[in-house]
């Protein structure tokens, strides 16, 4: 079991590499020498940056240097002093941007998977279980409106909706009249009703997907042999739907962290920006737009990363619940 | 058919009449098993043998309650297990009546009857060791059973199955142990509960000849230790005649001739039991010319006014063979023939009309 | 032995085995034709996703004016509706399919134009219009439309209502058809490409290439979409012509989508190799590069062509993501995204409901095409199971 983990956490490193690198490259793509750009581009805006601030600038991020040397520079300070660079945009460092807003979209990531499995699940086990049943098709066709459905587009609705029938602002994290007050059970309540639309939106995004992984693992495994092998011995319906097909078919589900992820990530940004949340989200988009790009490369890489180490835990738990892989078992399928 | 069973080899345990069994299929129906009886003895092994399709494993797992139901639906038959009960006597039970996932069935079901499966690779649930799936079975079924004695009796039953190492098998996960090994674990599963009908689909189709050999020993060691009741599944001609008492052949859902073993290996009347037997090589018998079949399992959606091996058929009468369905005969005592071909010796000819 | 050739030939001319044969020797693409004809919500998808496409081909034709055409004082204007009886309380009848223009009056209570129908003036309508001229291809131009009036000055007919500046919703929700539907198509050619040439090199020659590409995939699967999409096409240059900045879109789109596909052709070559048939051309001396595409490719077929169908909408909605955050298309070229940036903010939607017209149209696009997929699989699936 150690040795599985050992092996699966150093196969991730080239991943991990690689995802520096492309990261990298999104901060050198933009043309032109990045750092005299944003000189150029602050002085026409009326910002004083006086010649030595420049120069030291330049130096800070050895322009004058080759493209690996800086990558070096730059990977060397992210891993030693957990610098990750500095925003013009902002002014600020990346971490200290980074420090405000990666905590929400955490939070809401995490959430939402949870609600996507929460909902996914019992759904794909009563569609498998009474296959092309009034319930299933209904199910399944929600499930297509759910793919259909860009998530930017049912944020916009139901919060309009919200908006108009309710007269509760779903916008932003905390309604006005708490926006500067300190933290108290009301103001948390607060929060929840602001998190519940979001949470379902991004959590629902995947959730058709989901559903049909379940369903469709669900009846291949109901086929297999061994649920007749079972039902041989006399067990009952309910306790051998749930011992044996249900957790086989889990184990797939477990797997499809690693795209629902980044997945859920990718719909964050979305619905974080049209329902006003301070996430990472927005942040990306401003600093894509603005080519604020050690901005940009480093939330790329930071959701990237997450992703990866999010997959190894998915594969951690499958060799907690399945055996061939624990024990590292001739023939794993 | 059913004077087959008249004539007093051991007590009756069980009795199929009439047992029709179709699937309602996208394509069509399916009758996978049509107007089927036949009776099981304690202490005897019933072989069943034909291609895939015939409706032999239909046929039992009609018996076990586990035919896939829907596409699958019983339209007609009694199935009657005579059990006997803790003082001695013993207790009918209608099974076709009863729920096939009611209580009263699931008791039946891994109690009184096991049943071994041909797949020994995917029989088993790979993410619970050997123990938790025998033991699921000696908990539900053994009155005051706990899962400390649950772990004795499967050791006990794995031993006697001839796994090595019993205390360490019992916590080994299914993809630990090799084919072998794991249909032995199927045996011990099967007969963890003292059945007193064991259902065996085609054992050993999946193993190597020589590990095969071995099951089969086991199987008949166990019979007699046991004195259970065998309906022992085949398309293999040889296996059968190693263990059969009596043999059923059938073919597209019909019962095309049923006679005890050394009657029906010996001196096969029906046309495709013929064929069968021609089919294959004898060991012992004077080298012969193998004659395969000719033509192909016909369609089985296709519904067929006569005999549906009509068309494959070397001794078929135009105009009569297609044309109606062939009575049953009993040419000789305990000897049923489903073909035209023969003179009913014994009874009238008044289960033939059976028409579809 | 010739007794029983001759039973067998019987055989076949016998009713029931005549019944099989055409079941026994259809090809792979006949049986899936005859299940997926057997789908009905396929079916119909697939019609209605031909005409969204027609309507993609031929935009000039089908709406009524010109993607840039703007009628003043029109400015969101709601939908036109179609009538078919004379709606003026006087008169009544038939008189044919016919709208009616809108009177914009302000309302001064709300500060807000409101339009009503002028019910005394039906403006009758007939299929096979003239109006504005427009380009079918190249140099080719017409003058026809498919649906318009003869009347003289009449008022726009908008059915879908206009934008921001007074232009026809409708006219250019189709011409934004064009760019959105197509986009997918290019965009999953693309990674078809490096899909089978990565995966068919992955799959088929194994060891270290296949850890190698196989560690790749894992490593773009692993990066959320969007944020790396939107940095890549932030570094495009915003003043690149349409063709260049709609070609570099849909090639960053790519980069991500090919790893799909390549699974599936790695995976299924990977079974293929161990079959017989692959082992038997080998035996025979065939070249590696004819056994993958001539024998090897054939047998999954089916399921790429699944597989693509149901990768498209993801295409679709991602340029549309990217577009509606100004990331994608460009203005003046239209897309649904781009039409969708008019409803950006809920005040807009809650005023302008109409404003959300295209995104029923690309939500319509993913669910037909995901219905054909569907309908495509079990199909293509010779062991489904109804």
């Amino acid at each position: 079991m150690v040795a599985y983990i050992v092996r699966r956490s150093v196969m991730l490193i080239p991943i991990l590499v690689l995802i520096s690198i492309v990261s990298f490259t999104i901060i050198e793509l933009p043309p032109g020498d990045w750092v005299t750009y944003q000189i150029e581009n602050l002085r026409a805006s009326g910002i004083q940056l006086n010649e030595e601030e420049a120069e030291r600038l330049i130096k800070m991020y050895g322009f004058d240097e080759p493209v690996w040397k800086r990558y070096i520079k730059w990977m060397r300070g992210i891993l030693f002093k957990f610098n990750f660079g500095w925003s013009f945009q902002w002014g600020k460092t990346v971490n200290e941007l980074l420090g405000e807003r990666l905590p929400l979209t955490l939070l809401i990531s995490i959430l939402a998977l949870i609600v996507s499995w929460v909902v996914a699940i019992p759904i794909g086990i009563y569609s498998a279980t009474h296959q092309y049943s009034v319930l299933d098709y209904i199910f399944t066709f929600f499930g297509f409106l759910g793919l259909a459905t860009p998530a930017f587009l049912l944020a916009m609705v139901l919060a309009w909706n919200i908006f108009k029938y309710t007269e509760f602002s779903p916008l932003g994290l905390f309604s006005i009249e708490y926006m500067d007050e300190p933290m108290s059970a009301e103001k948390f309540v607060d929060m929840l009703k602001h998190l519940v639309l979001p949470l379902i939106i991004i959590g629902l995004n995947g959730t058709g997907a989901l559903i049909r992984v379940m369903r469709g693992n669900l009846l291949d495994e109901l086929k297999k042999q061994y649920v007749i092998t079972a039902r041989a011995k006399g067990v009952n319906e309910m306790r051998l739907l749930f011992k044996y097909p249900v957790r086989m078919s889990m184990n797939p589900v477990i797997s499809t962290i690693g795209w629902v992820l980044p997945g859920i990530f990718s719909g964050e940004v979305l619905v974080s920006l049209i329902l006003g949340l301070q996430t990472t989200g927005p942040l990306l988009l401003r600093a894509v737009l603005a080519q604020d790009m050690f901005l940009a490369g480093s939330i790329v890489m930071i959701l990237s990363v997450l992703t990866v180490l999010g997959t190894l835990l998915s594969d951690i738990l499958l060799a907690v619940l399945d055996p061939r892989i624990r024990y590292g078992g001739a023939s794993a399928r | 058919m059913a004077s087959v069973s008249d004539t007093g080899r051991g007590d009756l345990l069980l009795e199929v009449r009439n047992l029709q069994v179709h699937f309602y299929l996208f394509e069509g129906v399916v009758q996978a098993v049509n107007d089927v009886s036949f009776d099981v003895h304690r202490g005897r092994t019933l072989g069943i043998i034909g291609e895939s399709g015939s409706g032999k494993s239909v046929s039992a797992q009609s018996v076990m309650g586990i035919v896939p139901s829907p596409p699958a639906k019983q339209l007609a038959g009694e199935i009657v297990l005579h059990r006997a009960t803790p003082d001695g006597g013993t207790e009918t039970l209608d099974l076709g009546r009863m729920d096939p996932r009611g209580p009263e069935y699931r008791d039946v079901r891994g109690g009184e009857i096991g049943m071994i499966f041909q797949e020994p690779m995917t029989s088993f649930s790979p993410l619970h060791s050997i123990g938790d799936q025998i033991g699921e079975a000696i908990l539900l079924h053994i009155p005051d059973s706990t899962p400390q004695t649950a772990r004795e009796r499967t050791e006990d039953l794995l031993r006697r199955v001839g796994i090595p190492r019993p205390d360490r098998a019992v916590d080994a996960f299914p993809h630990q142990l090799s084919g072998g090994m794991r249909q032995r674990a199927m045996i011990a599963m099967a007969l963890s509960c003292d059945p007193a009908l064991l259902i065996a689909d085609e054992p050993t189709t999946a193993l190597d000849v020589t590990i095969e050999a071995q099951i089969l020993e086991l199987i008949q060691e166990l019979q007699q230790d046991l004195n259970m009741a065998i309906i022992y599944i085949s398309h293999d001609l040889a296996v059968v005649g190693g263990v059969a008492d009596e043999v059923m052949v059938m073919y597209l859902g019909l019962v095309m001739e049923h006679a005890d073993a050394e009657t029906i290996f010996d001196d096969p009347l029906h046309p495709y039991t013929r064929a069968l037997w021609q089919s294959i090589p004898k060991i012992d018998g004077p080298l012969e010319e193998l004659v395969p079949i000719s033509g192909n399992i016909p369609n089985p959606f296709a519904v067929h006014r006569g005999c549906p091996f009509y068309a494959r058929c070397t001794e078929r009468i135009q105009g009569v063979c297609d044309e109606s369905p062939p009575p049953v005969l009993e040419p000789r005592p305990g000897h049923t023939v489903r073909c035209f071909l023969y003179v009913d010796d014994v009874g009238s000819d008044a289960n033939g009309a059976m028409g579809d | 032995m010739t007794a029983s050739t001759e039973i067998f030939e019987d055989v076949l001319v016998a009713d029931v085995a005549e019944q099989d044969d055409r079941f026994y020797y259809a090809s792979q693409w006949s049986l899936i034709w005859w299940r997926f004809r057997r789908h009905r919500v396929a079916m119909i998808s697939m019609a209605l996703l031909l005409v969204l496409y027609l309507l993609a081909i031929l935009p000039g034709f089908f709406s009524p004016y010109l993607p840039s055409t703007r009628f003043e004082s029109y400015q969101e204007a709601p939908p036109v509706r179609l009538y078919w009886f004379d709606q003026n309380p006087e008169g009544g009848g038939f008189v044919g399919p016919h709208y009616y223009g809108f009177e914009k009056t302000l309302n001064k209570e709300t500060f807000k134009y409101e339009f009503a129908p002028i019910l005394d003036n039906p403006i009758n309508l007939r299929l096979f219009a003239p109006g504005p001229e427009y380009t079918i291809v190249g140099d080719w131009t017409a003058t026809v439309h498919f649906l318009g009036t003869d009347v003289e000055e009449a008022p726009p007919f908008m059915l879908f209502g206009a934008d921001r500046l007074g232009r026809d919703l409708l006219t250019r929700t189709l011409y934004g058809a064009r760019i959105s539907l197509s986009i997918g198509l290019i965009g999953v050619a693309l990674s078809l490409i490096l899909g089978i040439v990565l995966g068919g090199i992955s799959g088929y020659f194994g060891g270290l290439t296949d850890e190698v590409i196989q560690r790749l995939i894992d490593f773009l699967i692993s990066i959320p979409s969007l944020p790396l999409w939107m940095a890549l096409s932030a570094a495009l240059p915003r003043d690149w012509p349409v063709l260049k900045t709609y070609f570099a879109i849909t090639i960053i789109l790519s980069i991500l989508g090919w790893t799909g596909l390549a699974r599936v052709v790695r995976g299924k070559l990977l079974a293929l190799r161990e079959e017989d048939y692959a082992m038997a051309a080998k035996a025979a001396g065939t070249g590696e590069a004819r056994i993958i595409f001539k024998h090897l490719l054939p047998g999954f077929t089916s399921h790429l062509i699944v597989t693509i169908t149901l990768m498209v909408p993801g295409m679709i909605l991602a340029e549309t993501a990217l577009s509606f955050l100004g990331l994608g298309i460009q203005p003046p070229a239209v897309s649904w995204g781009t039409l969708l940036q008019d409803a950006q903010d809920i005040v807009a939607i809650a005023q302008h409901p109409h404003q959300l017209i295209p995104a029923a149209w690309v939500m319509a696009a993913v669910l037909l095409f995901n219905f054909v997929g569907d309908g495509l699989r079990d199909a293509a699936d010779p062991y489904s199971d109804h």
